[in-house]
């Protein structure tokens, strides 16, 4: 066999799930697609959840094999952090990558992110929507427009150094994550953001590499007047503390 | 220092300067004609910030790219996806 992998440097790709048992399977198939060339493997994990995600998992476990794919999970639902560190606990890489599995970040960008995390050996690599050819797929104008003002009143707040603080497909040096999860306490698109504020507050190098968000879940739910709320209340809490 | 405490600091100065200046405590001079120009520097300021705020926010919205590309890929590879993974034996609900 054609010797095509161009490192022995191990990969782990974190998925947190709750009810993907849809998307699951495609984000596993565009994973194994797209990262051919590199030695890595996937930790599901799922919070149990009742589409039977986890049965879909194993299922994917037997075609691609145990090497390949890490299927574990927790008892109920709990927070994304949380999932990080007990995803953490399985992976055997050097390298962490996290991402959402509904197919709004496109495993083509894990390539580049390796690539990237090697021209300057970054701590972090962060997917940015905002930034050089990134972008988002069905946003309407009024999404466009709270997400940009979002991004710039937390950019002149804060400062941090990084374009898109919010977004969650990223690759991780282990240990730096580690120190991450355990030094932030916020939730939601807060906690991605806090992330991201405490590695420059800690000094960890952050590459950035542009993305396109394809967001196939319709409808606004996910930025109702809570979100903003709770997001206005994690700026705040930042912005004072850090 | 907080970035919170970094904005009071800058504040605080700006301030101090701005009230020194309106009580003719700096070497210029406070005169009928520019008082009123001295004293609304401020609100200027802050006119000014949120217009460029506004102009800077409205060209991020009309060139945040749209990625119709990217879409249809993904679809296509779903569709590729939900091939392969059948002749693997996967079955889809």
């Amino acid at each position: 066999m054609r010797n095509k992998r161009m490192s022995e440097t191990k990969y782990s790709i974190i998925l947190p799930t709750y009810n993907e048992s849809e998307n699951l399977p495609l984000i596993i198939w565009l994973i194994i697609k797209h990262m051919e060339s590199e030695n890595f493997e996937v930790i599901i994990v799922d919070d149990n959840s009742p589409d039977g995600t986890t049965q879909v998992a194993l299922e994917l476990q037997k075609i691609y094999g145990k090497e390949k794919i890490v299927v574990t999970g927790r008892e109920k639902k709990l927070g994304l952090g949380s999932a990080y560190i007990h995803g953490m606990k399985f992976a055997k890489g050097d390298f962490v990558i996290i991402m959402d599995a509904d197919l709004s970040h496109h495993p083509k960008f894990i390539e580049q992110f390796i690539q990237k995390q090697k021209e300057k050996n970054y701590d972090i690599v962060t997917g940015t929507r905002y930034a050089g050819d990134g972008g988002v797929h069905g946003w309407n104008i009024k999404r466009k427009a709270i997400s940009r003002t979002a991004n710039y009143v937390t950019q002149v707040l804060l400062r941090p150094g990084v374009s898109d603080l919010t977004g969650s497909f990223r690759l991780y040096k282990k240990r730096v994550l580690e120190k991450l999860v355990e030094s932030c306490i916020s939730k939601g698109y807060v906690f991605q953001m806090e992330m991201m504020v405490r590695a420059n507050q800690f000094g960890f190098s952050v590459g950035e590499v542009p993305i396109s968000f394809v967001d196939r879940q319709f409808g606004e739910s996910k930025l109702g007047g809570n979100e903003i709320f709770q997001f206005l209340k994690g700026l705040l809490y930042l912005f004072s503390t850090t | 220092m907080t970035k919170l405490a970094q904005w009071l600091f800058g504040i605080t100065l700006f301030l101090s300067i701005w009230l020194a200046l309106l009580k003719d405590l700096t070497p210029i001079k406070v005169t009928d004609e520019n008082f009123l120009w001295i004293s609304l520097i401020p609100v200027g300021l802050i006119a000014l910030f949120g217009i460029i705020s506004l102009i800077i926010i409205a060209y991020r919205v009309s060139t945040f790219n749209n990625c119709d590309e990217a879409a249809k890929e993904l679809l296509k590879e779903i569709d590729e996806a939900k091939k392969d993974l059948a002749t693997k034996g996967f079955k889809f609900k």
